[in-house]
């Protein structure tokens, strides 16, 4: 549950940043190495880096090394999709939880009243 | 949710489960009552903001409770439970699928097994629902048809903002 959690916070977490957004959308149009992706932005590399490692690591994105260079694609099979999907179960549980949780006050409620 | 009620929700997917496990403030017997009486069921089965609407229920081992959800804007998802195992008030075990309105199962559509069970927690009541997919391929498919948005979810505005950003580059 609490990785779950987390999977979704992660998510969140690497969309909040412009920088990243960016780099989601740039990688909509197809793969792009890492020197591609930091092009249009005066960062540093090694800053650089860390948000892609955020947006990989919130499953955002996927990167494989050939040689010196990394290339990286979205993850548009997963996004994270099972966790997601747990994600939502969840949420569906809570719901569905929280209106017995209503109905059991109402009748125990009735009871005393009877 | 009372934040003093326990609500634990674990999944492992190698083993295909589910398993949630929620206390209530009431005794067994009311909160058995509203998992087995349809008149209670509708009232509570379906996530907001989609309601419930039972069309039959034979709460007996061999029986089964064909039931709709329904969202705001009428759109209608199908559902039969076929209960195997009865045995009140500790438990019950069931088969889940999808139908349509006449209650003709969807074979190819994941189905589960839900095993619910009962026990008494002081003054409370602790019900734990193990829901089991028949296979990997099941779960998969599940999976699946959940990203397809078929269900209400606050996670769908994050598929939006996906999609968004990603039309939004092609544009």
């Amino acid at each position: 549950m609490a990785n779950q959690q987390l999977a979704l916070d992660a998510v969140f977490h690497a969309l909040a940043d412009p920088t990243r957004r960016a780099v989601v959308q740039r990688l909509g149009r197809g793969d792009a190495t890492v020197s591609e992706l930091a092009d249009p932005f005066d960062m540093a590399l090694p800053s650089f880096m860390k948000h892609i490692t955020v947006l990989e690591r919130s499953r955002l994105i996927v990167s494989r090394k050939s040689g010196r260079v990394r290339t990286c694609s979205l993850d548009r099979e997963n996004f994270g999709a099972a966790e997601r999907w747990f994600d939502e179960q969840r949420a569906l549980w809570h719901s569905r939880y929280t209106n017995l949780d209503g109905l059991l006050a109402k009748l125990s409620g009735a009871d005393d009243a009877g | 949710m009372r934040a003093d009620l326990q609500f634990e929700f674990l999944t492992d997917k190698e083993q295909r489960t589910l398993t949630i496990r929620r206390e209530f403030d009431a005794g067994r017997q009311l909160v058995w009552d509203c998992h087995t009486k349809s008149e209670l069921l509708d009232q509570w089965f379906a996530p907001r903001p989609l309601v419930t609407k039972t069309k039959a229920m034979d709460f007996r081992a061999g029986g089964h409770w064909l039931y709709s959800m329904t969202t705001p804007d009428g759109q209608e998802f199908w559902s039969r439970l076929d209960y195997r195992t009865i045995d009140p008030i500790d438990g019950y075990t069931a088969l889940d699928a999808f139908s349509d309105a006449n209650g003709d199962v969807n074979p190819d559509l994941p189905r589960s097994n839900w095993a619910v069970e009962f026990t008494d927690a002081a003054k409370r009541t602790l019900v734990t629902t193990v829901v089991q997919y028949a296979s990997a391929d099941d779960l998969q498919k599940a999976i699946d048809m959940g990203l397809e948005g078929g269900m209400a979810s606050t996670l769908e505005r994050l598929d939006d903002l996906l999609q968004i950003l990603i039309s939004g580059a092609k544009g």
